[in-house]
């Protein structure tokens, strides 16, 4: 390549090379300069010691995270299998039908979940005329993960399917020739050639389900703060930033942590294929 | 098998519309329950045509959403363009991870971050109401570009390099052999990227909500505040408009589709 087209290259990147600097870059260290300063913007320490309060937070974050994940996993795996079995015209209208109420506002589908969910609901009120006493679902942890679970659903679906559907079956038929039965089949070939689709999946539903803050607010009703409720706080109601900084940090290396883990396990299951 | 498949696949739908399929019924309800129905009735259909603030605001997220989908496609096209011809190194190693970010962030996070950087330059400046049209036209085309540009960048790969070059022995200019040659063959990815920028941006609430001000609101951030209150049909008839009219782009987009599919077909 010339020096001149080398240049030309630049020069046509460079908007988006300003922006990402201005835009992306900047506005992380912006999290890191509030989080070591006080509101005057003097150096202190004083945010991330006040972190280990969150702690209890941050676990329940974590764990409803982790449950919301594999529920989600375990939901999705089927199904996905189970669409890219279809004919190419109904697969195109299955993803189709799972991509659509994604198109509908997520505050809105929640805020519907609150009244099928509560002691005088809908579902409730089904129950009643069934005869069966009325359970006691909204303001619950499992109201809250069921929330997580409904919203990233799709987002486990869609990339397994993309995977499954571009499955190379003349390797499927190898291992029923070689005597698998259809559990073997699915447990020795299919599952391992989804974990592509099966480890993005997991990462697009747990970053969402730790980080949110809206869905624990409606249906847990106020009592399973996570700890995207408690950064939400310091920046629209209590307006410490400095603190709300502090606490995204933390929450950004928790991400990248996991996404780490996570890359290592593909990794690791990739070999196991080989 | 085939019985428990279909029970399994019908269960999972109806998990994913029940909160649709409620939301479309109390939006016809007599009276202002979002859980006891009492009647059939247009009423919150014929209130919401009249909400001038819902009204502006979907007026808003419709510029805000064509401006920042317009912007980050012609930024991160000729972003995708330039970077396709980088050198491998540690700056188009870096650039690619920089790229990667808004993706990979939690949202809150680059909500919160994006806002930050305004505060700062709003006490900079001296002044309390940075937030507004403009730093939100700013955080949609950041979290947009990333899409953009990875849905052109594996275009221009599959693209043929001895077409441009080809294009310019006879004659043409590098810019005219760009518009010419490479854009048409870069199409499909530039125009995937710039409806996957549109749909995200008419629906962002979580960076959104952190980077607008009381002066430019969007409906997501309207629906919000109305939803810390007691929610009346009016915003389940809002939304099922808006559902519907999204449905009936998406059948016409896929007729359309199996069309020229079809004559594709044929024409092989």
């Amino acid at each position: 390549m010339n020096r001149r087209s080398a240049l030309l290259s630049r020069v046509i990147a460079s908007p988006y090379i300003v922006w990402a600097a201005l835009f992306i870059i900047a506005p992380l260290f912006f999290v890191v300069y509030y989080s070591f300063t006080n509101s005057a913007g003097d150096f202190t320490l004083l945010n991330i010691q006040t972190l280990h309060k969150y702690l209890p937070t941050f676990l329940r974050s974590i764990w409803f995270g982790i449950v919301a994940t594999l529920i989600c996993l375990v939901i999705a795996f089927p199904l996905a299998y189970i669409i890219s079995q279809k004919s190419e015209k109904a697969q195109r209208t299955f993803v189709m039908l799972v991509m659509l109420p994604m198109w509908m506002s997520f505050l809105i589908r929640t805020y519907s979940w609150m009244a099928l969910l509560q002691d005088t609901g809908i579902i409730n009120s089904f129950l009643g005329k069934l005869g069966i006493d009325p359970i006691h679902m909204i303001n619950t942890g499992g109201a809250v993960i069921l929330g997580m679970v409904y919203n990233f659903l799709p987002y486990m679906i869609l990339p397994i399917y993309s995977v499954m559907a571009k499955l190379d079956y003349s390797m499927v038929e190898a291992c029923q020739d070689l005597g698998g039965n259809s559990f073997n089949v699915i447990r020795r070939c299919i599952i391992p050639m989804s974990i592509p689709g099966v480890v993005s999946g997991i990462t697009m539903v747990f970053v969402p389900s730790v980080s949110t803050f809206y869905i624990s607010q409606k249906l847990g009703g106020g009592s399973f703060d996570l700890i995207g409720d408690v950064i939400e706080r310091q920046f629209q109601q209590s307006y410490n930033y400095n603190l709300g900084a502090a606490l995204s940090l933390v929450l950004m290396v928790l991400i990248v942590i996991s996404m780490a883990i996570m890359n290592h396990f593909s990794e690791g299951e990739g070999e196991m294929i080989i | 098998m085939k019985a428990f498949s279909r029970i399994y696949t019908f269960l999972i739908f109806l998990f994913l519309y029940a909160p649709i399929l409620v939301l479309l019924l109390f939006s016809f309800n007599s009276s202002s329950s979002t859980s006891v129905f009492s009647g059939f009735s247009v009423q919150w259909y014929k209130l919401i045509m009249h909400d001038t603030a819902s009204i502006t605001a979907l007026r808003n997220t419709l510029v805000l959403a064509v401006c920042s989908s317009f912007l980050a496609t012609v930024i991160g096209t000729a972003a995708s363009v330039g970077i396709e011809k980088f050198r491998k190194g540690p700056f188009r190693t870096g650039l690619m991870a920089a790229t990667n970010i808004p993706m990979t962030n939690p949202e809150i996070v680059t909500g919160v971050s994006m806002m930050l950087l305004f505060v700062f330059i709003g006490k900079l400046i001296r002044t309390d109401s940075v937030l507004g049209f403009g730093t939100m036209l700013i955080a949609h085309v950041t979290f947009n570009l990333p899409y953009v540009i990875l849905t052109v960048l594996p275009k221009l790969r599959q693209t043929d390099k001895n077409l441009a070059e080809a294009a310019q022995d006879l004659g043409c200019r590098p810019v005219s052999a760009f518009f010419k040659v490479v854009l048409p063959a870069i199409m499909p990815g530039v125009l995937t990227g710039l409806i996957m920028s549109f749909t995200l941006s008419l629906d962002d609430f979580i960076i959104s909500y952190f980077t607008s001000g009381p002066g430019f609101q969007t409906l997501p951030i309207v629906i919000f505040s109305m939803t810390k209150k007691r929610v009346k049909p009016d915003m389940y008839a809002l939304s099922a408009i808006i559902f519907v009219s999204i449905l009936i782009l998406l059948i016409i987009y896929n007729v359309v589709q199996q069309k020229s599919d079809e004559k594709a077909k044929k024409s092989v």
